[in-house]
């Protein structure tokens, strides 16, 4: 028997299980606590676990990240809740400098089982210093995982697999999906090693990932009205990329639009389109395209911030060109 | 330019018995020597990179680390080969990871200033200026939240004062009463940036303080005054069950790297601060005192010599890891048979410190 949640309870329930599992689990982030959490993911949790495990921190990304890391070296399994991703830049440097080189830094002596979550994304008009999308950043980094779930199931089922790593992980929750409800099946369990198709196509295929997700399938929608079957990849995991996936989708459809709401320039669409290029180049029927986010700093008004962004439409008209 | 002056000389007796006074004498020279032959190494093209060395700095690491426990942890800077040396890891592994063989304590990857061992938690061999501050933070929290008796000692130069991480992390340290003993080695200067060129307020102290922690000062120069000064900021982090901060004033005899020209301080204040040397005075006040023959002395060095010479040619006979394993620690091997998902939270800590 499936049950209706929305992503937000997903990721609730998610952190509430692995609280409640793992003594050594515990949350740490601006306004986690009291506050019940910037998005209210972590309400109650307070009163439930206390505040030795629900730990609000003062306004110093670099310092509680660090914090964590070191945590984790000690024995312990934090989830650090860093409120976007724009203000994780703030502590770019342990994550980059330590977190992802501590490991093979030390000659493989010592690891970061660590998990970082972040808000990410535009579509809620709050301009250019809370709507960005650096996932493809995170991506570039050897030595850390990221991952990007963008349906009820992964909500709920990702955490479990991240916390159980090993090596740090970076979880990116697209804002635009906090609210969205769905089934969640009795088998909600996931991976954190493979992209999964979400709708099984053969004309074209559209790799995506995250809040571009429900937009990609929107699309798809439409293009099925139109008679054209549009495969939907989610790749989910955004490192390590799931090439074989990737490879799949192309040699199935061999026509492939890349969705990405980072910018286009080195963007995570640019080395998805890459891999096709020296893996499955010669399976194309056509050139690979892709909708990415405009270069721009990511306006406020609601009509530029949707101009911006990636849409279904944009998505129905890059596949209705190439298919002439 | 500021002239920087030593402080007064060392005064009073050893309170310490002769095999104390001499295992710590012991340290320094092994540091000293061990360092001397690694500039010697540097300039034949053995070791590379960059190498900061500690001379004149060594009463620090060892007065400090011969206070601390066994399990306590450490987090230490690029600066850092005395403080893995005096923490009990074998000077071949260090000299091998100089001359980054794949018998070096990090199998080549770090080098100079990324020594790491897990046996005697040392946690880096940072290179970030401030970056280590955050880490021993979390390092301390993860002992308070488990209930272990260990604290957590992270040094690090004047410099770091600067970084926000330094600020973020004294705050956080006191805010959640944590076991950090924040060792500030305040050699005055920052590459070639004097403190007072760097910073507006250079009462270190003051600076800690605010942050609402027991600040200490020590003469960095003096073995006597840093460990008896670490003892009791030791005493005082247990009483006050939160972090303590103490600086230790010390000096730095080379240059910052081996890259530098030192145009921004005078000789004289270099020979000036020798006159104070850490190994020299120590020595004086041990004979003195009759605790220490020269040719008690000469024996240590002998041995120091020997070891540093046992290093080496442990570190030339080294390997170079194959280029096949280039890949192998960025990340944890899969297990064998991966579990489909689902929570597999009752695994061992992968971040304990994997023995041996
Ligand atoms: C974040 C950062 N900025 C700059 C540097 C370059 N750098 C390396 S050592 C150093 C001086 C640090 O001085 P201090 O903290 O006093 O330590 P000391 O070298 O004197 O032991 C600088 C600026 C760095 N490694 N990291």
């Amino acid at each position: 028997m499936s049950r209706k949640l929305s992503y937000r309870e997903a990721m609730r329930e998610a952190m509430h299980e692995a609280l409640a599992n793992d003594p050594r689990v515990f949350l740490m982030g601006e306004d986690v606590g009291r506050y019940g959490g910037t998005y209210a993911f972590s309400k109650g949790f307070l009163d439930e676990f206390g505040p030795e495990r629900i730990r609000d921190t003062p306004l110093s990304e670099l310092g509680f990240v660090g914090a964590a890391i070191g945590a984790a070296l000690g024995g312990m399994r934090p989830i650090v809740e860093v409120m976007t991703v724009n203000f994780s830049l703030l502590a770019l440097d342990q994550i980059v400098n330590t977190a992802a080189a501590l490991r093979h830094m030390s000659g493989g002596q010592f690891s970061v089982p660590l998990v970082i979550r972040m808000a990410t994304g535009a579509g809620r008009q709050l301009a250019a210093q809370h709507s960005h999308s650096l996932e493809g950043w995170y991506a570039h980094i050897p030595g850390i995982k990221v991952l990007a779930p963008a349906t009820i199931e992964d909500a709920r089922g990702m955490l479990a697999p991240a916390l159980a790593d090993p090596d740090p992980v970076v979880i990116f929750e697209h804002a635009g999906l906090f609210n969205i409800e769905g089934d969640l099946p009795d088998d909600w369990s996931a991976d954190i090693r493979s992209a999964r198709v979400r709708r099984q196509g053969k004309d074209v295929a559209i790799i995506t990932h995250g809040g571009s997700l429900p937009k990609a399938l929107a699309a798809a929608q439409t293009l099925a009205e139109q008679g054209i079957e549009a495969e939907v990849l989610d790749l989910r995991v955004l490192r390590p990329l799931d090439s074989e996936s990737i490879a799949a989708a192309v040699a199935k459809c061999r026509r492939v639009v890349v969705v990405d709401e980072g910018w286009r320039s080195g963007s995570l669409a640019a080395e998805v389109m890459a891999r096709i290029m020296e893996s499955a180049f010669y399976e194309l029927d056509a050139p690979v395209v892709r909708v990415c986010s405009e270069e721009v700093p990511i306006p406020y008004a609601k009509h530029l911030e949707d101009a911006a962004l990636p849409q279904p439409e944009k998505i129905v008209a890059a596949v209705k060109e190439m298919m002439g | 330019m500021t002239d920087h002056h030593a402080a007064a000389p060392p005064s009073g007796p050893v309170p310490w018995d002769k095999a104390f006074a001499l295992r710590l004498l012991t340290d320094m020279l092994r540091i000293r020597r061990m360092e001397e032959k690694s500039a010697e190494l540097y300039g034949a093209g053995k070791i590379r990179g960059f190498l900061h060395l500690y001379i004149g700095e060594e009463a620090t690491a060892v007065g400090a680390l011969h206070a601390l426990a066994p399990d306590d942890n450490i987090v230490a800077t690029y600066r850092e080969h005395g403080h893995a040396l005096v923490r009990g890891m074998e000077m071949g592994s260090i000299m091998a990871e100089m001359y980054g063989k794949h018998e070096g304590c990090a199998r080549g990857h770090g080098g100079s200033m990324h020594l790491f061992d897990a046996r005697t938690r040392l946690y880096g061999g940072n290179a970030i200026v401030g970056g280590g501050l955050p880490l021993a933070v979390g390092l301390a929290l993860a002992s308070k939240m488990q209930h272990e008796q260990r604290i957590t000692a992270c040094f690090f130069g004047d410099g770091a004062v600067a970084e926000g991480a330094f600020h973020e992390s004294l705050n956080l340290a006191a805010l959640w009463k944590l076991p950090v003993l924040f060792c500030c080695e305040n050699n005055l200067y920052g590459m070639g940036t004097a403190l007072e060129r760097s910073e507006s307020q250079t009462d270190l102290c003051a600076k800690a303080a605010s942050y609402n922690m027991p600040a200490l000062r020590a003469d960095g120069m003096d073995i006597v005054a840093v460990h008896e000064a670490s003892k009791q900021a030791l005493r005082t982090l247990r009483e006050s069950a939160g972090p303590v901060f103490v600086e230790y004033q010390t000096y730095r005899f080379r240059a910052h790297s081996m890259f530098d020209a030192e145009l921004y301080r005078q000789k004289a204040e270099i020979e000036e601060w020798k006159t104070r040397g850490p190994i020299h005075t120590f020595t004086a006040r041990l004979k003195a005192e009759g605790k220490l023959t020269e040719e008690e002395f000469l024996a240590i060095d002998a041995a120091a010599n020997e070891e540093v010479a046992a290093a080496v040619a442990f570190a030339e006979a080294g390997t170079w890891e194959p280029v096949d394993d280039l890949l192998k620690d960025v990340m944890t091997p899969p297990p064998p048979a991966p579990r489909p998902g689902g929570g597999d939270a009752g695994s061992p800590p992968a971040a304990a410190p994997c023995e041996g």
